[in-house]
This record gives C-alpha cells, structure tokens and sequence, in this order.
C-alpha cells in the first residue's frame, strides 16, 4: 500500500513580524532609557505626593544611607576635578594626575579626605566597596567638618548648583538635620529633598 | 545556504537559450539580526529606569543671629498645631505652647495613615477660612483646565496673605528617634492638606519629656 506522504512543510518561519516587533522595543528602549551611574550607596528612597522634576546636571547631592553614613557628589567633570584639588591643598593631601581624572568620572563617594587616594586608587568595584565598608563616610563633626568643605569648595566652583540631600527612609533624623544645619551655615536655604513617586496607597 | 539556487542544470538547455542572469532568492537569513535585535532589547530592558526620582523643594528660614528667643518665638499660640515626630512613625501633637510653667498641654496620638494626622490637619485647616476646601477647588479647576498654572499660584498666594495672621501653622518637631522617613511623610502632609505655613523645628526639652511621659502611661 502506498503510504501517504505528508507534505514536508518548510522548518523556516516569516520572522519579520517578530523582528519587527523587537526592533520597535529596541527603539523605544534606546530612546527611554537613561543611564544611571552606580552609586556608591544603597538608597531607599522615601515616597512624596511632589512631582517636581530634579535636573540630571548642576546639581550638588549628599546622600544619607540608612546606617547614617554620608555621601557627597556633584555633578560636571571639571566641577569636580577643582573640587578636588581645593580640598587636597586644604587638607595636604596631594593627588596623582590618574587619581584626579578617576575622581572626575566616578559618582558619588562617602569617605573622609585621607581615605580618598587609597579609595582613587583601588581599581576593582569590590576594592572600593571594602574601603567604603570601613569608613564611616564623610566626617561631619563641627571639629573637622569635611562635608562642610565638601559643600563650601563646591558653591565657589558653582554657584548655581542646586542642592539635594537623599536620604534614605531609615535614616535618623539627627543625622539629616546636621545636614541641613552644614547647608544652613555655608548659607544654603533653599534645598531639595530626593523623593520617589509616591504609589496607590497613600490616595 | 539553503537558499542557493541550484537548478541551474538541464545540460542542453544551455545552447539553446540565451544566458541568463542568476536569479538569487531574495530571502535573507535573518537569525543573526534577530539575535542581535534580541540582545539589544534585553540590555535596554534590564538597564532602563523608568520612573525617575521626584524631590521636594524646602525652605529654610534665614539663621539670624540677631533675633532674640522672644521674637523667634513670635506665633501666636492659637493657631499654632505642634506636630512632634517619633519613633515606630508615631506623631504627637497639640495646640498651643508646651510652657513648663503652666499646665502642659495633652499630647493627642496619631499616625500618618490616611485617617490619622491627616485628618485632624484637613479639619483644623478648614475651621480657618475654609483654607484646605478652597484651595482644593482651585486645585480642581487647574485640573480641569478652567485656571492656568500661574493664577492658581497668584490666588493661592493672595489668599494666604489675606488671612496670613489667623491661618493654622504647623510647627514639625521630629525627636532624635524619628526616621528621614517621618520627616518627608510629614512635609507630604502639609502639601496634602494645603498648609502654607509650616516649620522644622527640633522637639525642645519639654516636649521630649511629654513624649517621654506619654509612651510611660499610655
């Protein structure tokens, strides 16, 4: 008996509605997305009803990390770069060339001055990471006030900055009012407050 | 590949007919492109952010040195809603000054639950003017498109400089175990409830004391 020969259908499918499906995404992906530079700390942000948009340039940020450890950042590569070299005249600590031009590419940071070649110089993100465990971020106290030098050397080099403080949900309160307070003494009193959107339930 | 055209044989055909031109199959293999199509999207995918943060401004008052204690202090008493933040996101609060010479006030508990300090701020602040109710209908009508952004704000302005002495003022006074949390929440809450005059203070030493007290004999 003859067998009935099945039609051997092509292995090969139309694909062009899929790719061009991809492509599309790839588009809207490309042109939505924006990238975020790691942070050198973990941040939960609080939530807010405000929908005030921050600027991503011309900005100066401390960040307040839930173990109340301190961060500083501020954006511009040139900004930055004399930031630095203001602080090492203060503080005589001097810094190599590389160092200089790793401080102006990298985010934000949250150890005291002394630290910072070592912290520069480390190469590897778990490097970094081991010497930011260690240090208890950026010393705040009124006797040696780096966050007030941070923030004063900052204001010189650009006046026009705007100023953020990010903290995280479970900071402490003290620990952001001695912020506000270093702001308030270099004559900052007008900052803004890093928020999340707020979500459904508060509504 | 697959594609090549083959059937180009039949010997005797070619003396015959003129040469033609290859007719290569206008298919394509599109895999690697699909591939790449496909790599792409997974990285944007995996490194887009899509909401970004939102911040709200603040204003500090000036720090002059040359104000004395009794001009700092200069609020009137009546409308004055103190709001003492503390730990496990609890808010006290109560009216008036906390004066250790004189009968303290009761300290009334709430939290930043929709029914909780809202409320009583929502409640205060209509008992003054109907100040929450009508700004919130001019919140409305920008809403809708029947007012533009800026004459909202000069109405709102006008309106608080009308009754700029007799509006609530909420002082917010966060103790040493409030959380960053408490304070953002409460700052949200003075511009839920439209509230234009607020402050952040620190909870003074009575106060710690009436939350001391409080968290004894509750």
């Amino acid at each position: 008996m003859p067998k009935i020969k099945m039609p051997k259908s092509s292995p090969s499918i139309d694909m062009t509605p899929m790719v061009d499906l991809a492509f599309l995404l790839v588009t809207f992906f490309m042109l939505i997305s924006q990238f975020r530079a790691e942070e050198a700390a973990v941040i939960d942000m609080p939530s807010s009803v405000s929908d005030l948009v921050i600027p991503d340039k011309d900005i100066m940020m401390i960040l307040v990390d839930k173990d109340d450890k301190v961060f500083f950042t501020v954006t511009g590569q040139d900004t930055r770069r004399n930031v630095l070299e203001k602080m090492g005249e203060k503080y005589k600590v001097t810094f190599t060339e590389e160092q200089k031009k790793e401080f102006s590419n990298m985010s934000s940071f949250g150890v005291p001055i002394r630290q910072l070649p070592a912290y520069l110089d480390a190469g590897s993100p778990e490097k970094k990471k081991a010497i930011q465990d260690q240090s208890k971020g950026i010393p705040l106290d009124s006797v040696a006030c780096e966050l007030c030098d941070w923030v004063f050397y900052s204001r010189i080099g650009a006046p026009k900055y705007r100023v953020a403080i990010k903290g995280d949900q479970a900071a402490s309160y003290p620990a952001i009012r001695r912020v506000m307070d270093i702001l308030q003494e270099k004559k900052v009193n007008k900052f803004n407050l890093i928020t999340n959107m707020e979500t459904g339930s508060a509504e | 590949m697959a594609e090549l055209n083959t059937d180009e044989g039949g010997g005797g055909k070619k003396k015959h007919s003129k040469q033609r031109a290859k007719k290569s199959s206008t298919r394509i293999d599109m895999t690697p492109m699909v591939d790449l199509g496909f790599l792409l999207l997974t990285f944007f995918i995996l490194t887009t952010t899509f909401s970004k943060p939102k911040a709200m401004e603040i204003n500090m008052p000036v720090k002059d040195k040359d104000l004395t204690d009794a001009e700092k202090n200069k609020v009137p008493a009546e409308h004055t809603l103190n709001m003492i933040l503390t730990k496990d996101n609890v808010v006290y609060w109560y009216f008036g000054v906390a004066d250790p010479n004189k009968p303290l006030p009761a300290l009334n508990k709430s939290n930043f639950s929709k029914d909780g300090i809202r409320k009583v701020l929502i409640a205060e602040n209509n008992k003054r003017h109907n100040a929450f109710k009508q700004i919130e209908d001019w919140k409305k009508e920008v809403a809708a498109g029947k007012l533009e952004e800026a004459d909202y704000k000069e109405k709102v302005k006008a309106f608080r400089a009308q009754y700029k002495t007799s509006s609530l003022i909420v002082l917010l006074k966060p103790d040493k175990d409030a959380k960053y949390k408490n304070v953002v929440d409460a700052l949200d809450e003075m511009a839920i409830c439209n509230i234009g005059s607020y402050a952040l203070l620190e909870a003074n030493q009575v106060e710690d004391m009436m939350v001391a007290n409080a968290n004894t004999y509750k």
